[in-house]
């Protein structure tokens, strides 16, 4: 074959779209442990959050894995934008009369749209709290050892005393969902991982990973704004 | 004769290169015993009397077993109905005074040849890129009996040795992928011992041929397994994408 078997086939597409998706959901277990953090808003968990966030924005193998991750990111975002191309390019002439929900469930379908959704969500939550933990001019504090340090839980609980900020987090951590629902076991499909003692076990712990993650996420600015 | 009235959309298009468009047709006279194609054969008798140009559209064993008749009817993959084919649908699926939507399989790669008949062909090329096992001709054929397969094997791959070749996957694809036609095509040899010596070589042209017709990517949504008439298991798709990713990895 001409080309690299491994980047440029429909197959190696989907085998990447998995492996930077599964990526991405072992990412969601790490982000959400340290930041249900934020659920303590006595001075000292605000203080345990300030240094937590030090930690992972200056601890070298955090900053290793953490580019690992912005770069797989923008690889499934920019391979499931190839995929949708051709998916799109592949019927021409549609359907005049179309009865989908026979057969397949709408958010499976609607994967590229549900990760657009969540890419623009990122945007923006990244500008708020990441871009600004990196390079804003964030408030300062002292650590135990009177040493300064930013501030980022007060940025944080701040946003979160808006509530359209804090409805914008709830409806975006539902997209998620919807997209763990398809996305988690889907992922195992496409590595070729189907066995009929293992494969109903996969789809039961992605249904479980799809409601807890992203229910426990939009718990943190829902608890935030009542105790504000 | 029976006596359901029903009120037909049908896609009419003269040619590969017109543009076509849904016609209304009311049909008469329709048993609830006959099949979807014979109700249309009733409609063409008609129109033929006419003196109008008949429906074009695919068909020949008329028992479900051939692949040739396809028709996407009421935005489905051969109707309404689990595991049939459109010649095994029965007009009792529906009921007097119904609409129904009649439209060709929707693809790039399957492009209308006129009104519902679609060019399939690209199935026939993904076959022949690698879809088949070399046998010794020279006269000294081995009894395949000779060779020892596990039951569940052999039960498997000719499960997926069942596929019909119609279309109706990549019909009802939300992408027009063809994956569960070629990987019921990988597995029926992926499995058997007699498939092993060419399995990679297979793989990897027959993908190549799948993504060169320009049919769609998988989404795993899980439509064709359902739409499927014979009812090739999403497990084949997996193991292709095995076989795919050893043969990639492994390829020197």
């Amino acid at each position: 074959m001409a080309r690299s078997a491994l980047l440029g086939s429909s197959l190696a597409k989907k085998y990447w779209m998995a492996l930077t998706g599964l990526f991405l959901c072992i990412f969601l277990i790490a982000h959400l442990a340290g930041n249900l953090q934020l659920l303590d808003m006595s001075p000292e968990g605000q203080l345990k959050f300030n240094e937590y966030a030090r930690f992972m924005t200056t601890f070298p193998p955090v900053k290793v894995v953490s580019y690992l991750l912005y770069a797989s990111i923008l690889f499934h975002a920019f391979d499931g934008f190839l995929l949708t191309i051709q998916n799109r390019k592949a019927r021409p002439v549609k359907y005049a009369y179309e009865k989908p929900g026979a057969n397949s469930d709408w958010y499976a379908r609607q994967m590229a749209l549900l990760g657009t959704l969540i890419l623009v969500f990122l945007v923006i939550h990244m500008k708020h709290f990441w871009y600004e933990m990196h390079f804003g001019d964030l408030p300062m504090t002292v650590d135990k050892d009177g040493a300064p340090l930013k501030d980022l839980y007060t940025v944080v609980a701040a946003a979160f005393t808006q509530l359209w900020y804090v409805a914008l987090y709830v409806v975006m951590m539902g997209v998620l969902a919807f997209h763990l629902l398809h996305g988690f076991a889907s992922s195992f499909q496409s590595l070729g991982l189907n066995h009929p003692r293992y494969t109903p076990i996969i789809k039961n712990v992605g249904v479980f990973f799809a409601v807890i993650v992203p229910i426990f996420f939009a718990l943190i600015p829902v608890w935030m704004f009542i105790n504000a | 004769m029976g006596n359901m009235k029903l009120n037909l959309k049908i896609w009419r298009q003269k040619g590969p290169n017109d543009k076509g468009q849904m016609v209304t047709y009311p049909v008469n006279n329709v048993s609830e015993d006959m099949s979807f194609l014979e109700m249309l054969d009733v409609l063409n008798d008609d129109l033929v009397r006419k003196g109008e140009d008949p429906i074009a559209f695919d068909h020949d064993c008329r028992e479900g077993i051939c692949g040739s008749c396809s028709l996407f009817i009421n935005g489905e993959a051969h109707g309404p109905g689990r595991l049939i084919t459109t010649c095994q649908l029965h007009m009792r699926k529906f009921k007097d005074g119904d609409t129904i939507h009649v439209e060709p399989w929707r693809a790039e790669a399957f492009p209308v040849i006129k009104d519902l008949a679609t060019d399939r062909g690209a199935f026939d090329r993904i076959q022949a890129a690698g879809g088949f096992v070399s046998v010794n001709t020279s006269g000294n054929l081995v009894d395949g009996n000779a060779v020892p397969i596990p039951k569940d094997d052999a039960d498997k791959a000719f499960d997926a040795a069942t596929c019909i070749g119609c279309g109706a996957c990549v019909a009802t694809c939300v992408n027009s992928s063809a994956m569960l036609f070629v990987a019921a095509k990988v597995s029926q040899f992926a499995l058997l011992p007699q498939g092993r010596p060419e399995a990679k070589r297979r793989v990897q042209a027959m993908v190549e041929q799948m993504d060169k017709e320009g049919f769609g990517n998988c989404s795993n949504t899980g439509a064709c397994e359902v739409e499927c008439p014979k009812g090739i298991s999403l497990e084949h798709i997996a193991r292709m994408n095995r076989e795919y990713l050893a043969a990639s990895v492994t390829k020197e």
